[in-house]
């Protein structure tokens, strides 16, 4: 199925996958990819892990070649672009530093092979809060550090489009909170920031609308509560004195109950129908919850189709 | 929405060669590896010309007349600097693999024989003047303590200029070839055996073949190449100049092989 054309803008920062296909002999890693990352939002890239997203980016950025597709950013092949580190910043690996070398020199190396101006090596050190130490060798920076490190290093050339693979991971809790903020500045600033996380509650916090994959499938791309919306796993909880005369009047309206811990779990009536029933009953009711699912339950319920489809295709 | 304005035109090779002459200056095991080879170079000419000299009076006849205070104060530029500046080599392209650099690397240049040909010209440019150096350094204070009634030479000696000259050029060679084979290997453990092999066990092995292929065999070999430049070649060996365009033919061949690897394979 290879679905619609995606539809293509133009004069925007943006990333698009088109058929996106890479095989490694015959495992299948991404597999008929197509998607469209937008400017001005966080975009969330979500799969459990090996489902292809770290393959993914590095396609993106021109590291690993698809043996299908392709993936342009701003309409071009990252082969094709003037001044990579200008149009798209990267953090991939945090840990992909020279130990040897120090903060500073490694921004150097980079920002000399694109012509970007010396000054602005010291803005990103300030910027990620890595100044004061800018001269020490990194081998000796802590995960935190060197996130950040990886961090300065793509936004360097102040591009406008800007990928990170697991940006969080390891982080303490003020690191996920600075790293969620940055992104979410970036893409308030007009920039596309696609991000990608197995961490399902932090891609509920950060990211605005997801790419959803699974075994390197195309699962989804939804608005992040549209996804939650759509969840099957919605309920409502009914706590009451009185469940036993409450408990079979739902049924009559074609909805679904279940008792679990002293509660009345409904499913298929909202709140109001559920508060209205039980005042013509009449019944005390003590709670009436509607529970969304989490983004988390929304996923799972996503990937085990992916899983069960790819088990049954065998 | 941008901080810096964009140049025209697009990324070039002056651009990443300055990229990879920092890169190459703000790590210390490189300059270490240059300092070491100046140093071997100088101390094992130091070593071996002044035990020359204190045991010039009890030396056999035989040994005085085949004494060549040209090979005598260059082995020691030579051997350390085949070792050094083929590691050297090595390190310049297998720590970026090893640290994961070279993804940073790429995603400057995605055009990836410029990242190579920049690397060429920085380890080239820095290996050639590093050799040179440790070549006439090691040349003249090894005649210099090679005092009467010992026999030395001066630069103008026959075939001294070559000797010193030709041999910085070949250290250079030697270490752009252990570049080529870094790229195709990749690992440093693995680029180092393979050319240590190249070096070392190669020459061991054609050792052991019947006498005239032998001498044909070893010659096309690095080191017998590398000794006929430092003065003392092997039966059959090819003329000093001949062989150093022969080792450039092998440099050429190892570089030529690994951009179209480094181009064909996911980084």
């Amino acid at each position: 199925m290879a679905g619609p054309p995606v539809p293509t803008l133009s004069a925007m920062t943006f990333i698009e996958a088109q058929h996106l296909t890479k095989r490694y002999g015959e495992k299948v890693a991404v597999d008929d990819l197509s998607f469209t990352v937008r400017p001005g939002i966080v975009t969330g890239f979500l799969g459990p892990n090996g489902s292809g997203k770290s393959t993914t980016m590095r396609m993106i950025m021109g590291l690993d070649y698809p043996t299908g597709g392709r993936v342009t950013v701003n309409g071009k092949q990252y082969h094709d672009l003037d001044w990579p580190l200008r149009e798209i910043g990267a953090l991939l690996e945090a840990k992909a530093i020279h130990p040897g070398r120090s903060a500073r020199a490694h921004l150097r190396m980079l920002a000399e092979a694109n012509r970007i101006p010396p000054r602005r090596v010291g803005e990103v050190l300030e910027l990620v809060g890595l100044a004061s130490v800018a001269g020490q060798r990194a081998g000796k920076f802590s995960l935190g550090m060197a996130q950040r490190l990886g961090m300065a290093a793509a936004l360097l050339g102040d591009p406008g489009v800007l990928i990170c693979d697991e940006p969080v991971n390891g982080l303490d809790p003020d690191g996920i909170r600075w790293v969620r903020n940055l992104l979410k500045g970036l893409a308030a600033e007009g920039r596309t920031v696609f991000v990608s996380s197995h961490l399902m509650s932090e891609m509920a916090l950060t990211a605005d609308e997801v790419v959803v994959i699974g075994r390197g499938r195309f699962l989804a791309q939804q608005p992040v509560a549209e996804l939650t919306a759509r969840s099957a796993a919605r309920f409502v909880r009914v706590r009451s004195p009185q469940l036993d005369r409450l408990r079979a009047a739902p049924d009559e309206h074609g909805a679904e109950t279940d008792l679990e811990d002293g509660a009345l779990t409904v499913r298929g009536m909202d709140r109001e129908a559920i508060g209205d029933l039980a005042a013509s009953l009449p019944v005390t009711l003590h709670e009436l919850a509607a529970e969304t699912a989490s983004l988390e339950e929304a996923f799972m319920e996503l990937t085990e189709q992916s899983i069960e489809y790819q088990g049954a295709d065998r | 929405m941008s901080v810096t304005t964009i140049p025209a035109g697009h990324y070039g090779t002056a651009d990443l060669v300055r990229s990879e002459w920092t890169k190459l200056r703000t790590v210390r095991s490189t300059l270490w590896t240059l300092g070491m080879t100046v140093f071997v170079g100088l101390a094992a000419s130091g070593i071996a010309t002044g035990v020359t000299r204190a045991h010039w009076a009890t030396m056999p006849a035989g040994n005085r007349a085949a004494f060549d205070p040209i090979e005598v104060s260059l082995t020691g530029a030579y051997l350390g600097g085949t070792l050094l500046l083929g590691i050297l080599g090595i390190l310049v392209m297998s720590s970026e693999y090893a640290t994961g650099t070279i993804r940073a690397t790429l995603a400057t240049a995605p055009r990836r024989p410029m990242v190579l040909a920049a690397k060429v010209l920085v380890l080239g440019v820095a290996a050639l003047v590093v050799a040179e150096f440790t070549a006439f350094a090691s040349f003249l204070l090894g005649q210099e303590f090679l005092t009467s009634p010992a026999r030395s030479d001066t630069l103008s000696s026959p075939g001294a200029l070559r000797a010193v000259t030709g041999i910085g050029l070949y250290l250079c060679v030697v270490g752009l070839l252990a570049l080529g084979i870094a790229v195709l290997v990749r690992h440093t453990a693995g680029a180092i055996s393979v050319y240590v092999g190249l070096i070392l066990v190669l020459p061991i092995m054609a050792g052991a073949l019947p006498g005239s292929l032998q001498h044909q065999v070893l010659r096309l070999l690095p080191v017998e190449i590398g000794e006929t430049l430092i003065n003392n070649p092997g039966p059959g060996a090819f003329a000093p100049w001949t062989g150093l365009v022969i080792m450039c033919g092998y440099a050429v061949l190892a570089l030529a092989a690994g951009a179209v690897f480094l181009v064909r394979r996911d980084a």
